[in-house]
């Protein structure tokens, strides 16, 4: 794979975007952005250096702005029960994968991206400090943190409800 | 994949499942603006690294073939034409890949004009193929020009042309006419229905080469290359948004 094109990183970035989001109109305005921005700080990229890493780059810092931007305003509640719905609607093995993403919304943003970044893009320690800007040890220790959440949530008897899940998938952003 | 639902969630069983979580994504088309968006850093990329322009890329155009390869995912790969048509194409398809694994292991004759003398390829295979051609740049995807060659085709003359990357790994533009009948592109303005049908791409991946493939006012193009798909649709992008500048 040519790891200087942009198209060729796209799918990629695209399916990161829809894991940290959960939503699939959220994850591609991510990816525009991301992509927006890459054309205003294409200056800032040094040629010869990791593209992938600096688009992932982007697209994290974005995101963590994003959501700071949301938590300042209020009454957000819409966008994650819309994020729910949206999923209800959208995946093609429903149980499993809802259940999956379910989790991974459930997780702390810092979390999320480690876990995200290691297990799915299978990025190293390194590159996953350089990416989300923390030390490598931070690094480790969300990873272990974040799959031990995973796996309480998943063990969990039974996905609760909307209506019960909406208020813990709100304090989880905070 | 069976491991998600196993009572104990291991960290291997946990990660095969995340990597199966949205993998579908992978293989969507591309929305169109996010394509183009993709395109314009390239774009910028390419000028800052090899002091080119490259911006002169009608937003227009990028939009089509967006779109086009955008149909064509969501109807799966349906084209929507005539079934003979649709005959023809895949004969298309079908003879490029031949034609690149006829000459893609070729030591000493890969070409037949070499791309020392791409002044005279040019105007020779434009003669050949009556229509004034362009031989795309790739080398900013890493694929230099070896050459070109003239080819027989169903409806006249073809071309290909071959590129090669530092690995020695070879990619080739095949085109020309699909049917006889196919007018020169200064000509093909006149509402007619194959012309405006708005451009389709497709790819094709059950040939003796992965080969990505559009028509285009009765002219067939087809860039086969042993790549991975996302590597040969960016270079397909590539090529269609050159032959297609102004």
């Amino acid at each position: 794979m040519n790891q200087q094109s942009v198209v060729a990183h796209l799918p990629g970035l695209r399916r990161y975007a829809r894991a940290l989001t959960g939503n699939a109109w959220a994850a591609d305005d991510l990816v525009q952005d991301t992509l927006e921005r890459a054309c205003s700080r294409w200056r800032l990229w040094l040629a010869g250096t990791d593209l992938r890493a600096w688009l992932f780059t982007l697209m994290h810092n974005l995101f963590i702005s994003q959501l700071r931007q949301l938590q300042r305003r209020a009454g957000q509640p819409v966008e994650l029960e819309e994020a729910a719905h949206e999923l209800q609607a959208a995946g093609s093995a429903p149980g499993l994968s809802l259940d999956l993403q379910r989790c991974l919304l459930r997780l702390p943003l810092d979390q999320r991206a480690v876990l995200l970044l290691v297990c799915v893009e299978e990025l190293s320690y390194a590159e996953v400090a350089r990416i989300t800007g923390v030390p490598l040890g931070t690094v480790m220790s969300r990873l272990s943190r974040a799959r031990q959440r995973m796996r309480e949530l998943l063990d969990e008897p039974s996905a609760p409800q909307a209506a019960t899940r909406a208020a813990p998938l709100l304090r989880r952003l905070k | 994949m069976n491991a998600p639902q196993a009572p104990e969630h291991s960290d291997a069983a946990l990660d095969l499942a995340l990597r199966a979580l949205h993998r579908e994504v992978l293989d969507q088309a591309l929305p169109p603006t996010l394509l183009q968006a993709a395109l314009r850093v390239e774009g910028l990329q390419q000028e800052a690294t090899r002091g080119r322009q490259w911006s002169g890329i009608a937003a227009g155009v990028l939009l089509a073939f967006a779109l086009g390869w955008l149909a064509h995912g969501q109807s799966g790969g349906a084209y929507g034409l005539g079934e003979a048509k649709s005959r023809t194409e895949q004969e298309f398809v079908r003879q490029a890949g031949f034609a690149y694994s006829v000459y893609q292991p070729e030591k000493r004759h890969p070409v037949e004009v070499a791309a020392t003398d791409q002044e005279h390829l040019v105007q020779w295979l434009s003669k050949r193929l009556g229509r004034s051609l362009k031989v795309p740049n790739l080398e900013a995807q890493g694929f230099a020009l070896v050459g070109g060659r003239l080819l027989p085709g169903e409806a006249g003359a073809r071309a290909q042309f071959m590129f090669q990357n530092q690995n020695a790994q070879r990619i080739t533009l095949y085109l020309g006419a699909l049917e006889k009948s196919a007018k020169p592109a200064s000509t093909a303005q006149t509402p007619d229905a194959q012309n405006t049908q708005a451009t389709q791409f497709r790819f094709e991946a059950d040939g003796a080469v992965p080969s990505f493939y559009w028509a285009e006012q009765g002219f067939g193009y087809a860039l086969s290359g042993p790549v991975d798909r996302s590597t040969l649709m960016a270079l397909a992008s590539s090529v269609y948004a050159q032959l297609n500048r102004d």
